[in-house]
């Protein structure tokens, strides 16, 4: 096994967890804060491939195309937290699945006849393309590196956000007593809206971040959707640090499993079974992950101290 | 479980006679269409109740109900494949190994509660239908054709046989509503319905409720590893499409739409999806913009679904 392979795979499942760390960070505080199972933050993802790739092609700029997706996908998300979302909080999980899931239908409906069956395609601009070199041998794609450092930027304002600023101690009190912060007189829908709203442009800029490598297609948010959940999951729901820990766990393990399980396998297996094999584990390895650390701590990683005071 | 006569019961019992009396209105209106329609229909009914009965009566919200389905049915394609076609092996397969994964499963999810619980399911339904996914000498994506369904070797049940096909499945359903039902009122079914509503209360009566919650995981998905099976043979086919997330998704709607908690509800649900779905299909091809937004407003506004606005008194309390 030879070790350039090694780190450009280390930093592929990097990438992949800064990807679903942004989905993540999203859904894990909409879940802490309001209590809402929501499923269409899938879409969220798949709205801000869109939406953003249109200002891209519009605009001839990735990078303007991603200013101006910021502004629109926070309108996006307060409005659909406003029509949609708000009535739902005091509902069970279940009516939050089945509505939501509704929503999902709907925005995939939706983009189709807007923007046709297709999907889009958004080039990579000339100055991202290219590789770098990281030193001893390794090089590496120059876009993936922006994509990785964006990602540990917007985690690092996340953390100020929710730990420095005035904003960020309302949501916290928000999260671990929502009825309580709203009798000390914190304006509570309005905080929900805007956290849903911060939710929305995460989710819209892990979307756009990857189109330039995937192009943007229907229903693209669903296998991302369901990777954040067990994000979460790990991480301890409502957790932000457990969520940038769990994500990027999740994204190495996941991308190290795919590329090197079947070599570890040939060790104990014959080359037929190894091949046959290492597939199929390999794209079990997050859940059989997340089963694991479940049986050990099933309230995650990071279970947020108010956890227990939650309805 | 006592209640009187209401318009949900006189509902329910026109279902079943329409269910058993397709067959011969079709050929009568010429429509034969209409057979494969209610034949698919029951299979879901099926895989509804068995969701219902973990969901509507333990409060299990499992979002990965379709995983029995796909496992029932790569049960007979696989033995199919490898030229086993014997009922009598494919279909304790089926159950057996459905039995095994809701067990393994159970252990698991049943750990956990709310949000968590439903996620869980979730990505342990996924984990399998990657699995399907990546099994390529089974067709990966693309599937496996089934060429014979499954040989009870009798000569009374052929199900090469469209009509056998059917009753078979319509036996089956009246099976699994008549064991929802005895479950549902007997002392295990009120363990199981108590602990839905207080838990810790049923525990401190010395009821290890685990143990009723983790039967009742296994029991519904050996019973909608019946209606993979079911499927399998009636589609000649399977895919990693019967367990995408967006089935476990719909189980869950029929069931709500048709009334969680209720018996006939999965049944009434699994009529009112298909149904409409096929109609709204055929006006527009983009009829998910009507539909989801109408899944949004039966939750916000239908509570109880169709037999609680028939008058059920059975649904949700």
């Amino acid at each position: 096994m030879d070790y350039v392979l090694l780190i450009e795979q280390l930093l592929n499942g990097f990438q992949l967890g800064i990807i679903l760390f942004l989905m993540a960070a999203g859904l894990t505080l909409v879940f802490g804060i309001m209590d809402l199972v929501n499923l269409a933050h899938g879409s969220l993802f798949m709205i801000g491939a869109f939406v953003g790739g249109t200002l891209t092609l519009a605009t001839g700029s990735l990078m303007l195309g991603a200013v101006l997706m910021v502004p629109a996908m926070f309108a996006i998300g307060v409005l659909v937290e406003t029509i949609a979302l708000r009535t739902l909080y005091r509902r069970s999980h279940l009516d939050q699945v089945l509505a939501t899931f509704g929503l999902i239908l709907f925005f995939n409906e939706a983009t189709r006849l807007i923007w046709g069956p297709e999907g889009l395609a958004v080039p990579l601009p000339d100055f991202l393309e290219g590789t770098v070199a990281l030193g001893a041998g390794i090089t590496y794609p120059l876009y993936r590196v922006v994509i990785i450092v964006i990602g540990i930027l917007v985690a690092l304002g996340l953390y100020l956000l929710v730990a420095r600023t005035r904003f960020g101690m309302l949501v916290r009190a928000g999260a671990s007593n929502r009825v309580m912060a709203g009798a000390l007189g914190v304006n509570i829908p309005v905080l929900f809206s805007l956290v849903f709203g911060i939710g929305a442009v995460l989710a819209g800029l892990a979307g756009l971040i990857i189109t330039p490598i995937t192009q943007a297609a229907i229903g693209m948010g669903e296998d991302v959707l369901i990777l954040a959940f067990v994000v979460i999951v790990i991480g301890g729901i409502g957790s932000v640090r457990g969520a940038f820990v769990a994500a990027l766990l999740t994204g190495i393990i996941d991308t190290m499993g795919r590329s090197f399980l079947d070599v570890i396998l040939l060790l104990f297996l014959s080359p037929n079974a190894a091949e046959s094999a290492g597939p199929a584990l390999s794209s079990m390895l997050i859940y059989i992950l997340m089963a694991g650390i479940l049986f050990f701590r099933p309230q995650g990683l990071f279970p947020p101290r108010s956890a227990t005071a939650a309805p | 479980m006592r209640s009187q006569l209401t318009p949900a019961h006189a509902v329910s019992a026109l279902l079943i006679s329409l269910c058993a009396a397709v067959p011969y209105l079709a050929s009568a209106l010429d429509e034969p269409f209409y057979v494969i329609v209610f034949a698919r229909i029951m299979v879901w009914a099926i895989a509804a109740i068995s969701l219902n009965l973990i969901m509507g009566f333990g409060g299990m919200i499992s979002f990965g109900h379709a995983v029995y389905l796909g496992i029932g049915g790569y049960a007979v394609g696989i033995l199919a494949f490898h030229d086993i076609t014997s009922a009598w092996i494919q279909l304790p397969v089926a159950m057996g190994l459905c039995a095994v994964v809701a067990l393994v499963f159970g252990v698991i999810c049943l750990r956990t509660r709310g949000i968590y619980f439903i996620m869980i399911t979730l990505a342990l339904a996924q984990m399998v239908f990657f699995l399907s996914v990546s099994a390529e000498r089974y067709g990966s994506d693309d599937g496996l054709n089934i060429l014979w369904r499954s040989e009870f070797g009798s000569g009374i049940i052929d199900l090469e046989d469209g009509a056998v096909m059917y009753y078979t499945i319509f036996a089956a359903l009246l099976g699994c509503l008549l064991l929802q039902w005895r479950i549902v009122v007997s002392r295990f079914g009120m363990v199981l319905r108590a602990s839905q509503s207080n838990d810790t209360r049923v525990q401190a009566v010395g009821i290890p409720t685990y143990r009723y919650r983790l039967a009742a995981f296994v029991i519904a998905g050996v019973m909608c590893g019946l209606a993979g099976f079911l499927q399998a043979n009636l589609e000649r086919f399977v895919s990693p499409d019967m367990m995408n997330w967006h089935r476990s998704g719909e189980l869950i709607l029929m069931t709500v739409l048709g009334g969680t908690a209720t018996l006939f509800g999965p049944l009434v649900g699994a009529v009112v999806f298909l149904l409409l779905s096929e109609i709204l299909s055929t006006i527009t091809i983009h009829w998910h913009l009507v539909f989801g937004p109408f899944l949004i407003l039966v939750v916000l506004f239908a509570r109880g679904g169709v037999m609680g606005l028939l008058g059920s008194r059975a649904a949700r309390d």
